[in-house]
């Protein structure tokens, strides 16, 4: 079996209204077992109510090498960032 | 040390079985084939550590006095245990600890289900907890009969040779002795005789879908239940037990 094992990355919920956020990586054999093992592996301490699991080889990722051509042509574009607004009381996130 | 009264001798074997499937699972901690597995196992572990603790402290309560759920852990000797074999069974190659993991989990789901029914509150709510665990146990052991079964030709080889040893360890579970006899009818135990034909179609059904091949009955090998145990259980008691044996009363 360890030959055909593979690497997914793993994102919980932690709460209704929360977002999924990128937790780690596991191996398992399928994406079913990764389900699994991702709640044994991430979820121990009641960290979850929803998880999602892609397999690392589906994801494509921006390279470090991309930075100067995808980013910094945003830092002269202020009104583009919505850093001036302030939240509400109570609202943590949004 | 005896026990007398018929539910403190019910709730300690149910803790029996946990904690010794409990700490034959844990002996694969750091020796599972892979960390995830070895982590998902080591939980399945904890949760009948975590149910064997339930059991005994509810029996302590029965007992009253100086006893404690460490005492009937760590305190009795092999002939006070009272586990089904199964349990106790060492752990062998993954696929006889995955495959003892389903034929025992087909048989604790529907017992903890029945278990959530009893008349004695408390071990209906040991068992409302026990269950839910149960149900993601066999989904797991019986996504592993699949996957050992389905697998490779000597996955599968490894799987249906575990299959043939443990079969004649799962009469036991089904057995009705004496006191289980009063406790059914006062409503506190669980019949385990009427739990037979699930576990069977279960069995049957998961065997079937792995390619495995559901081996002939034999004649059952019994005798747990009266303290009459497998060497194997010695050797484990030996060490499960030894730091409270050299140390007695040791704390954390």
């Amino acid at each position: 079996m360890s030959d055909q094992i593979q690497l997914y990355e793993v994102f919980i919920r932690s709460s209704r209204g929360l977002d999924h956020k990128h937790v780690g990586s596991l191996h398992a054999d399928d994406a079913q077992q990764a389900l699994e093992y991702a709640r044994d592996v991430y979820t121990r301490r009641g960290e979850g109510i929803s998880i999602w699991v892609v397999a690392s080889k589906d994801i494509t990722a921006s390279q470090e090498s991309d930075c100067d051509s995808f980013y910094d042509p945003l830092d002269d574009k202020p009104y583009r960032h919505a850093a001036m607004y302030e939240l509400p009381e109570g609202i943590d996130s949004l | 040390m005896k026990l007398h009264d018929p539910l403190t001798r019910y709730v300690v074997r149910l803790g029996d079985d946990a904690l010794i499937m409990g700490h034959r699972l844990s002996e694969w901690m750091s020796k599972a084939p892979f960390l995830e597995e070895d982590i998902a196992l080591s939980n399945v572990a904890l949760d009948f550590v975590g149910r064997a603790r339930l059991f005994y402290q509810y029996g302590a309560e029965l007992m009253g006095g100086e006893v404690t759920e460490n005492t009937f852990a760590y305190q009795r000797d092999v002939r006070d245990f009272t586990n089904l074999l199964l349990c106790e069974l060492p752990r062998g190659d993954f696929a006889f600890t995955l495959s003892r993991q389903f034929l025992y989990d087909a048989f604790s789901l529907p017992f903890t289900q029945a278990l959530c029914n009893s008349t004695d509150s408390r071990l209906a709510a040991i068992a409302a907890k026990a269950e839910k665990e149960s149900r993601y146990h066999l989904r797991r052991s019986r996504d592993w009969m699949l996957r050992l079964g389905d697998g490779t030709a000597e996955s599968h080889e490894r799987c249906q040779n575990a299959l043939e040893q443990l079969w004649i360890y799962t009469d036991e579970m089904f057995e009705r002795d004496a006191l289980l006899d009063g406790l059914i009818a006062s409503g506190i135990a669980v019949d385990p005789a009427s739990l037979r034909s699930t576990w069977l179609e279960t069995v049957t059904e998961t065997l079937h879908a792995a390619t495995l091949v559901l081996p002939e009955p034999q004649g059952g090998v019994t005798g747990g239940r009266k303290g009459i145990h497998t060497d194997d259980l010695g050797f484990l008691l030996a060490e499960m037990q030894f730091m409270q044996r050299a140390y007695p009363g040791l704390q954390w």
